[in-house]
């Protein structure tokens, strides 16, 4: 089971970077897709099939609206030289890594080891099948348990399809 | 422990993305892939070995589940990830039809 998430975890390094050094931006937007689709996967792995469902209409929605705009740009891929603030970005990367690492470290210390999680908080979701009356644990927690984390979720979707709609907005006020 | 440095080798990948390219579209696709990486980060914290998804039925005993409340909240995550991604896309065609050109070195008109 381990081994496979790995493989797919592997799989999912390789498509970021090669998305991330692509010549063209449609190869670049279609690569993408392998992450996306890669952690699809890893989540039917790892026994959240919601999530997964959820996942495949996100990741089909955001690669549409990439192509969208992609599709009419003609623009030529500038080469990256070799510079020296190339430089300084990879050693402000390296830093970012070290950070990283290290905070990783001392956090995971206090996280049991991969597969070995013990259901601590979430007991009273657990045996809420009683209370809210759904069989699927995931939904009595979003809709039950937590419903006003669900109502601002869709407050936030509104208020970006609002923010799209103003970028988007063609002609500008009168005068303009 | 493995998949737990692998997922933060792809988050790296991500920052990478971010720092180096010049392309807008690109740093919203390192942006996106940073955020898939924490997205699974936390599934992973709440995997149990051998358990199964967490839907109630008679054949499964309910401590063979595995932990719903990070699947709830990341359900929660993805779809919020979708809006910001979408509002991203937006500035950056806008940005283009301004500019004729997604690389950041050209777009500088607010430099200071």
């Amino acid at each position: 089971m381990e081994i496979y998430l790995i493989i797919m975890l592997v799989l999912m390094i390789c498509g970021s970077l090669f998305s991330l050094h692509a010549k063209d931006l449609l190869s670049a937007v279609i690569s993408y897709g392998i992450v996306g689709f890669g952690l699809v996967i890893s989540f039917l792995l790892l026994q959240a099939p919601d999530l997964a469902i959820v996942q495949v209409v996100v990741e089909i929605v955001t690669l549409v609206i990439m192509i969208a705009v992609i599709k009419d740009t003609t623009e030529e891929q500038n080469k990256q030289t070799a510079s020296f603030s190339h430089f300084v970005y990879l050693l402000v990367l390296l830093l970012f890594t070290i950070a990283f690492y290290l905070a990783f470290e001392k956090v995971s210390g206090g996280l049991s080891p991969f597969g070995q999680h013990v259901t601590r908080m979430a007991t009273a979701y657990t045996y809420g099948v009683n209370t809210t009356g759904s069989a699927n644990l995931v939904t009595g927690v979003v809709f039950g348990f937590r419903a006003y984390d669900t109502l601002g979720e869709a407050t936030v979707l509104f208020t970006a399809v609002i923010g799209v709609l103003t970028i988007l907005r063609l002609k500008g006020k009168k005068g303009e | 422990m493995i998949p737990f440095i692998l997922c933060l080798i792809l988050f790296l990948i991500g920052l990478y993305g971010i720092i180096t390219q010049k392309n807008l579209i690109k740093i919203i696709l390192g942006l996106a892939i940073m955020e898939y990486s924490v997205n699974l980060f936390l599934i992973m914290i709440g995997y149990i070995d051998g358990g199964t998804a967490p839907i109630f039925s008679e054949k499964f005993h309910i401590s063979s589940y595995v932990d719903p409340l990070p699947q709830a909240m990341i359900l929660t995550a993805i779809v919020i990830g979708l809006a910001t991604t979408a509002l991203l896309l937006a500035m950056a065609i806008r940005l283009y039809r301004k500019y004729g050109s997604f690389d950041i070195r050209k777009i500088n008109s607010l430099k200071g």
